[in-house]
């Protein structure tokens, strides 16, 4: 065990604790197991885009506040940017590479594509990772601030348009194509 | 971000003993407030204790005699959904459902919520502009800078900030109690006192020190619980800090207020309950608009407004009376 970098104090012996210049890692990402060496300092983000080149996930506020960065871990979507890359190890990872399946796109991919949902392109992987997810909690009965009546059950025939806007609002678009966004989640969400 | 060393607690006891032991150290759970902190230079630990693995702490409990108890380490997005919450304290979901965004909500903890620090841009300015909560003793910025966003009750000199957590708001009205695990052992603190009012000491926020470690939140069973309400005010309609909110929860024959509980968020350095109002509103009925109007203008005599946040006396005292009949109404 090594004192860290400022060595202020050695830390207790019953706390791991990890070489202060890099951390072994394994992360899974989308069904694949990466070993890579971080410091600690590394975001999620950083780690996906320099160590595993997984350069669909986009860098651009850092701040968590425009949701280019969305990923899934363990299913639920989170800004890769404001959480550590050693503190998901172990953890189940998904970005925007492994949405398809065996060459088939995501239906809200392909909602995207049909819908229009994006001009530049460079928000959009965080804005189909974010609606994947946004699907899953309406269908497992999440409320949100537009649902009218917290109290009662929420279902998945409860996403009206409004509902898509509030669950997408942490999804920033600079070309606004809110509306073509919103309808492809839409559309992707009944067929689902 | 600067270096900094990571490590992984296991156990309470010593995660409390390491950060009592070593001022240089800080908790980290979700990390939606620290991590920007750091980045903004406004934290700079040297040495960061990931707490998400201590077990049991995550868990949302009904006690038995009807409260609940929710865990540290549970997460916004799995409170605000929770059914007994929802139905038993809507004003606690719904303070979560109107804070942050999606994502975020699935990141951040509950008492990592109620230890966030203020959105004053002075306070996380990156060219480390004078604030005395940021570096005491270097003055005030907002004071008589940009103050729109700023306090109207309970400032002081050195700091105008106000707390941004909504769900905090929530708990204040409701009068739940942090259980803080330290060095000497557990202690509750109630919530109304966790929260700190400014004076000469901005730089704490709270009445947590080193080696304390937030462990749950306990919300009693009270009668005005199911008629809860939370109503926030902000420039944008979604994924944005109040300007002004309210948390409101009444007994009510249906009409008549036979008890309120409101706090008030957006306005001070911690979540204000307008005491006088609470007292003034037993008996009024909750159709008499004027009545609710006197009722709660009492608490804002004492109200102080800033260069540029005048605005916010009108309209917390509106935004009062409209969570109290929508609370109301759900009687």
């Amino acid at each position: 065990m090594k004192p860290t970098a400022t060595g202020a104090c050695e830390p207790p012996e019953h706390i791991v604790t990890h070489d202060d210049a890099r951390v072994h890692v394994s992360l899974t990402v989308n069904g694949r197991v990466h070993a890579i060496a971080v410091e600690p300092r590394t975001t999620l983000l950083d780690a996906l885009r320099e160590e595993l080149a997984l350069t669909g996930t986009k860098k651009a506020c850092d701040r968590g506040e425009c949701g280019a960065c969305t990923v899934h871990v363990e299913g639920r979507r989170v800004l890769s940017c404001m959480t550590l890359a050693a503190m998901q190890a172990g953890k189940r990872i998904a970005t925007i590479e492994g949405l398809e399946r065996g060459g088939e796109l995501h239906p809200v991919q392909a909602a995207f594509i049909e819908h229009d949902g994006f001009q530049c392109g460079f928000c959009t992987s965080g804005q189909i990772m974010s609606g994947v997810a946004m699907i899953e909690e309406a269908k497992a009965g999440w409320p949100s601030a537009a649902t009218a009546d917290i109290r009662r059950p929420f279902t998945a025939a409860d996403l009206s348009d409004a509902e898509i806007r509030e669950r997408m609002s942490g999804n920033l678009c600079r070309c606004a194509c809110y509306p073509n966004i919103v309808d492809a989640i839409a559309e992707a969400a009944r067929r689902g | 971000m600067h270096p900094f060393g990571l490590s992984r607690a296991d156990d309470p006891a010593k995660a409390v003993a390491a950060h009592a032991q070593d001022p240089q150290l800080a908790f980290i759970a979700g990390g939606t407030d620290l991590i920007g902190l750091m980045k903004d230079r406004a934290a700079l630990p040297d040495r960061l204790l990931d707490i998400n693995g201590l077990p049991d702490m995550a868990r949302i409990e009904v006690l038995p005699d009807g409260g609940l108890r929710i865990g540290a380490l549970a997460r916004m997005s799995d409170v605000a959904a929770d059914a007994a919450v929802r139905g038993r304290f809507p004003v606690i979901a719904e303070s979560l459902l109107f804070a942050a965004s999606g994502q975020l909500r699935n990141m951040a903890s509950m008492g990592g919520n109620i230890m966030q620090r203020t959105r004053c841009a002075y306070f996380r300015d990156e060219d480390d502009l004078p604030c005395n909560k940021r570096r005491p003793g270097s003055g005030c910025s907002a004071l008589h800078g940009l103050n729109r966003n700023h306090a109207i009750f309970g400032w002081s000199d050195a700091c105008v900030a106000t707390h941004p957590s909504d769900v905090a708001v929530a708990l204040a009205a409701l009068d739940a109690t942090v259980v803080v695990r330290g060095p000497a052992g557990e202690r509750a603190i109630p919530f109304t006192d966790f929260h700190r009012l400014p004076g000469d000491t901005p730089e704490r926020d709270t009445a947590v020190g080193r080696g304390d470690l937030i462990i749950s939140i306990e919300v009693p069973a009270c009668a005005e619980g199911r008629a809860s309400h939370y109503l926030k005010i902000r420039d944008r309609q979604s994924y944005e800090f109040a300007l002004v909110s309210a948390a409101a929860a009444v007994a009510s024959d249906g009409r008549r207020i036979r008890s309120a509980r409101l706090a008030l968020g957006g306005v001070a350095h911690k979540p204000w309950r307008p005491r006088a109002a609470e007292s003034a509103l037993r008996g009024v009925s909750l159709e008499d608009r004027a009545a609710l109007e006197s009722a709660i203008a009492t608490s804002f005599t004492d109200a102080r407004p800033l260069e540029h946040n005048a605005f916010k006396i009108e309209l917390a005292q509106r935004v009062a009376v409209r969570a109290l009949q929508t609370a109301g109404a759900r009687a």
